[in-house]
């Protein structure tokens, strides 16, 4: 039957493999733009997403219900977050090297905490299937959607639209673009921070849940490969704006998808080559998209190594 | 929100404020009182507490001690929020807008109460309808990072008056406007004040300003109350003793000496800003020996990026410079071998390096050069601090002994040790910007000299300069810079104010 649509497998196995590997690319890059914006860089992310996945999984696990493992998940990232907000509120304190810190610290506790639940199964989160109309299997796989995949879609345009027309979004925005102009406003800008740290953390554990409870749906010790990480950085390429989070997440999830796709239709050669494809990616965006002579456009204001 | 609801401007006391940073009291017993509806100057040196004293009115320190009273009523003033509510409000010298968001934006979130979902169709035409009734415009979908400096300020303005201020504070709200701009600006807030809506405490170091549109001035000096009065009565020379106090102040120096050769020639320069637009458009101009060229404008029309350009800290696009007829790269050996020397605006953040001593800074030219180093690697620390001690006796640095670290010492003082290291031995082109910006009388007066000197010496020198009044001291020859280029030219005796202003703001 896999051969009835031959190549064409190809671009539909590589739509499925973006929308399946690009969720939690789109949760901890849509928590990191919130963070962001606030003028703060979380790079505890990685460890935020890697918490996130042994939580769900372990809750999952134990009470049965994956979306208990989602709440979770999203419960443990908000304690990360707030762990990062608050201890970058103290003096001289550099939000990159907290972040770093974190990265390590969530690494290692997921680890070792994660130790009794890497051999039982846990319940996985169900996924919605649209291909109902078709009887080829792979259009059928390419349109089972997992419905954390759906929440990310809706809340890209949502927290757009928070970011223009909501008391919250244009002071989070403020406070990012410039604290001396929120301070003469009167507007509060650690607890701006603190709580948009915590939101992005939040958002970070429930990607990380997603890893553990559908793709690839198990709880090991390298489940993440650095996709925290990737995320951050996809936030920079978005130019720190929800929708091309979304669209970027999509691209980063497609590229993921490439070598298994390739090697579902018989090409083998490169697989590895082709699983580099997202960390190339990355590379290839930086280079064409920085430049020493000018500043990012959309970059918030506060956003900086030197802090 | 009870006292913004009420109108009409407001009358501020303030009696006996101190406060202190540290070993440093700033603020020592200081009182003063702005009349309902007038325009109140408040004078002082850099440093000399006018901040200081705004900002605890505002809130955002509290005073070691002292009483503030609005209308008579002493108010306790913890935060901004506070001083806001009671109808009090502050322009201040740095923008505070937020520079990617609009206009519209802006306003809104200056509001008290933000609601927590903003219907952006009322909120346009309820500002329309606001714009209309103010004696300027401001464009409400531009974005602030867009606007020219005049804008923003006008923008900061009625972002005070939108928010219904009775009593506002303006930090130096004249210091990037053009001098027309600067009185367009004041002659409305004026009006304003005289028609009873407003009262304003303005902080200032013009005496122009002053004289033209205030009532009262109050005149700090090192913390302390120096004088108060209405300011037509004292006159321009009595304000500035109680400011300045027993301090001499230098004359200006004499201009000696003809000019000679082309010694700088631009042609057709080219650059970009920091976002990667075209902010110079094909500037060409030429600087003889013994010669002050003079670039006046208004700031954000190129002159930074044209600075950067002939300092070598940005790439041109397109034209070239010329140094004594050789094509000039900007590089070490290039400067060294034409003699040039360069005072870049903010020079702590762009021609020094903080962490490092002042001794090391003073090097950075010449370090790896004998006699301070051997085969260009090997560094001999005992030349490089004796040169250091010479320079810092020569140009009266204050510092604690070379060793200290430059970003330890004051403003005027980096910019003397800086000074110190591009005079400090032969120049023959000399590129300075706002050499005096945020200085002390007496350190004005100094670096003014030694430009003025080193002119006289026969170099080349560009003086690329925010401050009218110094151009016109020290230039020989005067061009305006407007939108990248250069607009108007003229010769510095003689020179018609009026087309200078005019073609600054671009007409």
């Amino acid at each position: 039957m896999s051969e009835a649509i031959g190549w064409w497998g190809v671009p539909l196995a590589v739509f499925g493999g973006a929308v399946r590997v690009s969720t939690p690319f789109l949760f901890v890059s849509l928590g990191e733009c919130i963070t962001e914006r606030s003028g703060r860089i979380n790079l505890g992310l990685e460890g935020t997403l890697v918490m996130g996945a042994m939580s769900g999984y372990a809750v999952s696990y134990t009470t049965g219900s994956p979306w208990l493992g989602v709440i979770a998940a999203g419960a443990v990232g908000v304690l990360m977050g707030l762990a990062h907000g608050l201890i970058c509120s103290l003096d001289r304190v550099n939000d990159i090297a907290v972040g770093i810190a974190l990265m390590l610290f969530g690494i290692g506790l997921a680890f070792y905490l994660g130790k009794p639940f890497i051999q039982p199964a846990a319940p996985q989160l169900p996924s919605i299937d649209f291909g109902w109309w078709s009887d080829i299997p792979q259009v059928r796989a390419a349109l089972k959607i997992n419905a954390l995949f759906l929440v990310g879609v809706a809340l890209a345009p949502f927290l757009l639209w928070t970011f223009k027309n909501t008391r919250w979004g244009l002071i989070l925005r403020t406070v990012g673009e410039n604290a001396e102009a929120a301070r003469a406003l009167g507007y509060a800008i650690i607890p701006t921070r603190v709580i948009a740290t915590c939101v992005g953390g939040f958002l970070g554990g429930i990607g990380g849940s997603f890893l553990s409870l559908y793709y690839p749906g198990s709880w090991n010790e390298r489940l993440s490969s650095g996709q925290g990480i990737t995320a951050v950085a996809l936030v920079i390429f978005a130019r720190w704006n929800p929708m091309l989070c979304f669209y970027a997440s999509l691209l980063f999830g497609g590229a993921g998808a490439l070598g298994p796709s390739l090697q579902s239709v018989g090409v083998t050669q490169g697989y590895y080559l082709f699983n580099a494809a997202p960390y190339v990616l990355t590379l290839l965006i930086m280079i064409l998209t920085c430049s020493p002579k000018r500043t990012l456009i959309g970059a918030p204001g506060e956003l900086s190594i030197t802090r | 929100m009870s006292g913004a609801a009420a109108s009409g401007g407001l009358e501020l006391e303030v009696t006996g404020a101190s406060k202190r940073f540290g070993t440093n009291q700033a603020l020592d017993d200081v009182s003063i009182k702005v009349r309902k509806g007038s325009v109140h100057a408040l004078l002082g040196e850099n440093g000399a507490g006018k901040s200081t004293l705004v900002k605890c009115v505002m809130g955002f320190y509290q005073a070691d001690s002292g009483r503030v009273a609005i209308d008579g009523t002493e108010v306790e003033i913890v935060n901004p929020r506070d001083a806001h509510a009671l109808g009090l409000g502050m322009v201040y010298q740095h923008f505070t807008l937020v520079p990617n968001m609009t206009v519209a934006e802006n306003l809104v979130l200056a509001r008290a109460h933000l609601p927590a979902v903003v219907d952006w169709r009322k909120e346009t035409a309820e500002l329309g309808r606001f714009l209309e009734t103010m004696p300027f415009k401001v464009p409400l979908d531009a974005t602030v990072a867009h606007l020219a400096a005049g804008e923003k300020q006008k923008c900061e303005i009625l972002k005070q008056l939108y928010l219904r201020r009775r009593l506002l504070i303006l930090d130096e709200p004249t210091s990037v406007l053009t001098p027309g701009e600067a009185d367009e600006v004041l002659g409305m807030l004026r009006g304003l004040a005289q028609s009873g809506a407003l009262t304003i405490l303005m902080i200032t170091h013009k005496f122009r300003e002053v004289l033209a549109f205030t009532d009262e001035v109050t005149v700090l000096r090192r913390g302390k109350l120096a004088g108060s009065g209405e300011p037509r009565k004292l006159g321009a020379d009595a304000m500035a003793r109680m400011m300045i106090g027993s301090q001499t102040i230098p004359p200006p120096a004499a201009r000696s000496g003809k000019s000679g050769d082309i010694r700088l020639e631009i042609d057709g320069i080219e650059a970009l800003n920091d976002v990667g637009e075209p902010a110079v458009k094909g500037l060409t101009l030429t600087v003889r020996g013994g010669e002050i060229v003079g670039i006046a404008g208004v700031s954000g029309n190129g002159q930074r990026q044209l600075v950067e350009v002939l300092a070598g800290q940005r790439d041109h696009t397109a034209g070239q410079i010329v140094v004594h007829g050789d094509v000039f790269g900007a590089t070490r050996t290039e400067m060294r071998r034409h003699h040039m020397a360069a005072l870049p605006e903010e020079p702590l953040r762009s021609a020094a390096v903080g962490k490092m001593s002042v001794e090391d800074n003073m090097a950075l030219r010449v370090f790896d050069q004998p006699p301070f180093a051997s085969w260009g690697w090997w560094l001999h620390r005992a030349p490089v601090r004796r040169a250091a001690e010479k320079l810092i006796d020569r140009y009266r640095v204050r510092t604690n002994g070379p060793g200290a670290a430059i970003a330890t010492l004051s403003g005027g003082n980096v910019q003397r040790a800086v000074l110190a290291r591009e005079l400090g031995s032969d120049v023959d082109v000399l590129i300075a910007a706002n050499p005096c910006f945020g200085l002390d009388f007496a350190a004005v007066a100094d670096i003014r000299g030694q430009i003025m000197q080193t002119r006289n010496r026969g170099a080349a020198v560009l003086l690329v300069s925010e401050d009218l009044d110094e151009i016109l001291e020290l230039a020989d020859r005067i061009v305006v810079m407007s939108g990248g280029k250069i607009v108007y030219e003229t010769p510095a005796s003689g020179a018609d104010l009026t087309a200078i202003g005019k073609h600054m703001a671009g007409h």
